[in-house]
């Protein structure tokens, strides 16, 4: 047996002597490096014994400098406050690694991107097919480091996407977008349908793919919390945050306690004016548009704090790595509470209205059901993930900003419909009110200069954005570039939640269904 | 019900005047940094700090060319901290759509000193510079004519062609009650077919540009576009690589660009009415001398380059 951290682990090899840069200690994160044919029984150990979550797996090309490439495995359990990150080392001549999805579901997705963005090929994974490469992509690995970003592609040539066939008698198929007919981001959707019910929803994402994680790799340091800030424009302050605080952790930098609270306000803020706009959309989906003329409105609310506290709508532009860019005066930290006073009195008017409305309940309750064991299976976070059962909180569980000590209470039900994805962002606006209330903000120092970065450092960041957790993962190389960004947005883990959320559902509630998980597409195509 | 009612009724009208009535700006909205190019002592430590190239320089001879790109710019205010002379102030100014691409474009022109500061300001411009690739509308005045047929009413179809969804959030609040489109005669509605104007977002992604064309076919003619955002005029912080082409007039003609990151409702409601014609460029509707500070700064000193 050999401790890690709380994770107990018979490791059934000599520890590789983890060499300098790569086993950076920031206390975050655990680091362990194993062959790959020992992945699969460690990972199944880890869930089996302490009950870990498997939150992410990602691959890094190291041809150039170690003839190789590597995976990497995130472990979660709610006990320990840090990330356990298993490294498998996968030589370039045999690019095989062996699939975890068949027993963890939850990776499925994210080991077919390994398979199209490295060309490293999933053994034993039970649906290889491209996920984030069209089927109408060329044969290319982007992400491979002999790959060049202003790669010109030639056309695309053959059928964008084949889908698996559902035949049946009385069996339609219903193709939705990519141009869908509100403001939404673009995606496809394949329904097969028998009469109303949905028997089987295929989804083809990645419309809005646009090179993030390989852009970062390009930019300047200073400019990589700009780009983060585009990664899902209504996350862009959870973003944000998650690049500066991986970039301070690699840089062995303390930001000032002053810019953690500011941080964690502005965070705050992010949730409750996405989870109020939800509410009132999740209203509108059901015919209930009065709610949402005022759910809009108090959104509105938010809107205008934000761009007095930062001078941008939805916070962009205010965090930098080493701390925020400006301060606050008085008269910003006294309108605060003020403005939060009379949005929360709006807000409890808001949610008593939807409350006493006999026929939106009856709509809401019982509709999309996702149940515990598949959102655990699934590897479903955030909001889905609590109105599952599912008791993750990375504010609670790994704390991060102004977190540590604030014993942040996490709403969790059972039942997995629309109405408790409802509930759930209904009880975290009053937590994220009490949270910013508990801040004491004053002035003082709020940015501390960040010193060149060393090369090689490796840095995991978790924020839990208002959807859920966020990941970040750095290697940085020299020069002040970074030499892999890793990105995981919610939205990525939770789209198969929504698959099965919709089963047996009847077409027109699909929106709202769709509605109460609000993936991002841009945080999940990258 | 009753409830409901009463809710209402004291919650009263939130609707704002503009654009018949100035728009209530927060004191502290980061708008569009204005450039002193006369006071301007030094253009590198601005050029070095914006994430996205908008203030971007080429040297030769003992002088410097200083371009800078309204339709790269996604506020964030760097350049006016890096920049130490004061030549550069961020302003609230929002109203910045444009009809052309190159409109967006100021150019400055200095020798230099020894230590590679600016001597003399030889020369400013707009639009001198325009970015390659714009594809020329073959209809001209068209906004003209889409103001005649439609007589002021406008269906909107938006088409996210790539977008973070940053500008998706503020073109949905403009349905809200607090800026309410309908209002002025303009709806979004759920199908090309049904739309007068396309109000596109980007950067166009390889994978949307086919899904763009063809909804760009599917809109009767006479149809306008709007590109919307830093990313939708010129592909913004992503620029262009394998899987994006650029900016919206890579792929479609575009009539009107609205820059911002993303643009305010109050803006995107400034491009689109400019964009039917219901009033020309550069005039605020609400005729307010500190909303046109950059159209005028921006106006060509010496010769101009249109």
């Amino acid at each position: 047996m050999t401790q890690f951290g709380s994770y107990a682990l018979e490791v059934p090899e000599p520890l590789e002597a983890s060499p300098d840069p790569w086993a950076a200690e920031s206390g975050r994160e655990i680091y362990l490096d194993l062959s790959d044919s020992n992945i699969p029984p460690v990972a199944a150990y880890l869930i089996r014994r302490f009950s870990a979550r498997l939150a992410a797996v990602f691959a890094e090309d190291r041809c150039a400098q170690e003839g190789r490439f590597y995976n990497y495995y995130v472990f979660e359990h709610p006990a320990d406050p840090r990330y356990l990150l298993v490294r498998a080392p996968i030589p370039a001549a045999s690019p095989v690694f062996p699939s975890l999805a068949a027993p963890i579901p939850a990776v499925n997705w994210q080991e077919r991107e390994i398979q199209d963005w490295f060309g490293l090929t999933a053994k034993g994974h039970p649906n290889p097919r491209r996920v984030a490469l069209h089927d109408n992509w060329p044969d290319v690995h982007p992400m491979r480091k002999d790959f060049a970003i202003e790669t010109v592609l030639p056309p695309f040539v053959g059928i964008q996407h084949v889908y698996r066939p559902t035949l049946g008698e009385g069996v339609f198929q219903i193709p939705v977008g990519p141009v869908h007919a509100g403001i939404i981001e673009p995606g496809h959707f394949n329904f097969a349908v028998a009469g109303e019910p949905i028997l089987y929803l295929q989804l083809r994402m990645f419309y809005t793919h646009k090179a993030i994680e390989k852009r970062f790799e390009q930019l300047p340091l200073s400019r990589g919390v700009f780009l983060a800030e585009s990664i899902s424009g209504d996350s862009s302050f959870s973003h944000g945050v998650a690049f500066c605080q991986a970039i301070e952790t690699a840089a062995g930098v303390v930001i000032p306690r002053l810019a953690q609270r500011m941080r964690t306000v502005l965070l705050e803020l992010e949730r409750v004016y996405n989870h109020v706009a939800d509410i009132g959309a999740i209203a509108t989906d059901v015919g209930f548009v009065v709610a949402n003329a005022h759910a809009s409105r108090l959104r509105e609310m938010i809107f205008s704090l934000n761009e007095d506290l930062t001078g941008n709508r939805l916070l962009r532009g205010m965090v930098c790595p080493g701390g925020v860019r400006r301060d606050w005066n008085r008269d910003q930290i006294e309108n605060l509470p003020r403005t939060l006073l009379t949005f929360e009195r709006e807000c409890k008017e808001l949610m008593a209205i939807i409350e006493s409305s006999d026929s939106t309940r009856d709509r809401l309750e019982r509709t999309g059901i996702l149940s515990p064991d598949k959102a655990r299976d699934l590897g479903i976070v955030g909001v889905a993930g609590r109105a599952s059962g599912v008791d993750r909180d990375v504010r609670r569980d790994h704390p991060y900003a102004a977190y540590d000590g604030m014993s942040v209470t996490a709403p969790v039900y059972q039942e997995g419909d629309v109405l408790r994805r409802v509930m759930v962002r209904a009880d975290e606006i009053t937590e994220s009110l009490r949270l910013i209330r508990a801040i004491e903000l004053s002035s003082g120092e709020f940015r501390v200069p960040l010193p060149p970065l060393p090369a090689d450092r490796c840095a995991l960041s978790a924020v839990e954005g208002w959807r859920g957790e966020i990941l970040h993962w750095i290697r940085t190389g020299s020069q002040n570039r970074l030499e892999r960004c890793k990105i995981k947005d919610p939205s990525l883990n939770n789209w198969p939640g929504l698959v099965e959320a919709v089963q047996g559902n009847i077409v027109p509630d699909f929106p709202v269904i769709n509605k109460s998980f609000n993936l991002s597409y841009s945080g999940t195509d990258r | 019900m009753f409830k409901i009612l009463n809710n209402t009724l004291r919650t009263g009208i939130v609707t704002i005047g503009y654009p018949d009535a100035p728009a209530v700006v927060s004191e502290r909205f980061r708008g569009a940094p204005q450039f002193d190019f006369e006071r301007w002592r030094d253009a590198r430590a601005a050029a070095e700090a914006c994430p996205t190239e908008a203030i971007s320089i080429v040297e030769s001879d003992n002088s410097r060319r200083v371009t800078v790109d309204y339709g790269l710019c996604i506020f964030c205010g760097q350049c006016a901290e890096a920049n130490t002379d004061g030549a550069i102030q961020i302003t609230r100014q929002f109203e910045l759509a444009t009809n052309e691409r190159r409109d967006l474009v100021l150019t400055g022109e200095y020798s230099l000193n020894s230590d590679g500061s600016h001597n003399q300001l030889k020369d400013v411009q707009r639009g001198l510079a325009a970015p390659e690739g714009n594809i020329e509308r073959l209809e001209q005045k068209v906004s003209e004519r889409i103001n005649q047929v439609l007589g002021g009413s406008l269906a909107i179809r938006e088409v996210d062609a790539g977008s973070c969804n940053g500008c998706e959030l503020e073109i949905s609040a403009l349905s809200n009650p607090i800026y309410d489109l309908e209002r002025l005669g303009i709806h979004f509605v759920a199908s090309p077919r049904h739309a007068d104007m396309l109000l596109v977002t980007g950067p166009v992604t390889r994978n949307m540009e086919l899904a763009l064309w063809k909804t760009y076919q599917a809109t009767a003619d006479p149809k306008v576009v709007v590109a919307v955002g830093a990313c939708g005029i010129s592909g913004g912080i992503f620029g262009r690589n394998y899987a994006t082409v650029g900016g919206v007039n890579e792929v479609v003609p575009v009539d009107v660009y609205i820059p911002g990151c993303p643009p305010r409702p109050e803006a995107l409601l400034y491009g689109i009415l400019l964009a039917v014609g219901r009033f020309k460029q550069n005039q605020s509707p609400t005729s307010r001398p500190e909303m046109n500070s950059v159209a005028q700064a921006s106006q060509p000193q010496k010769g101009g380059g249109e």
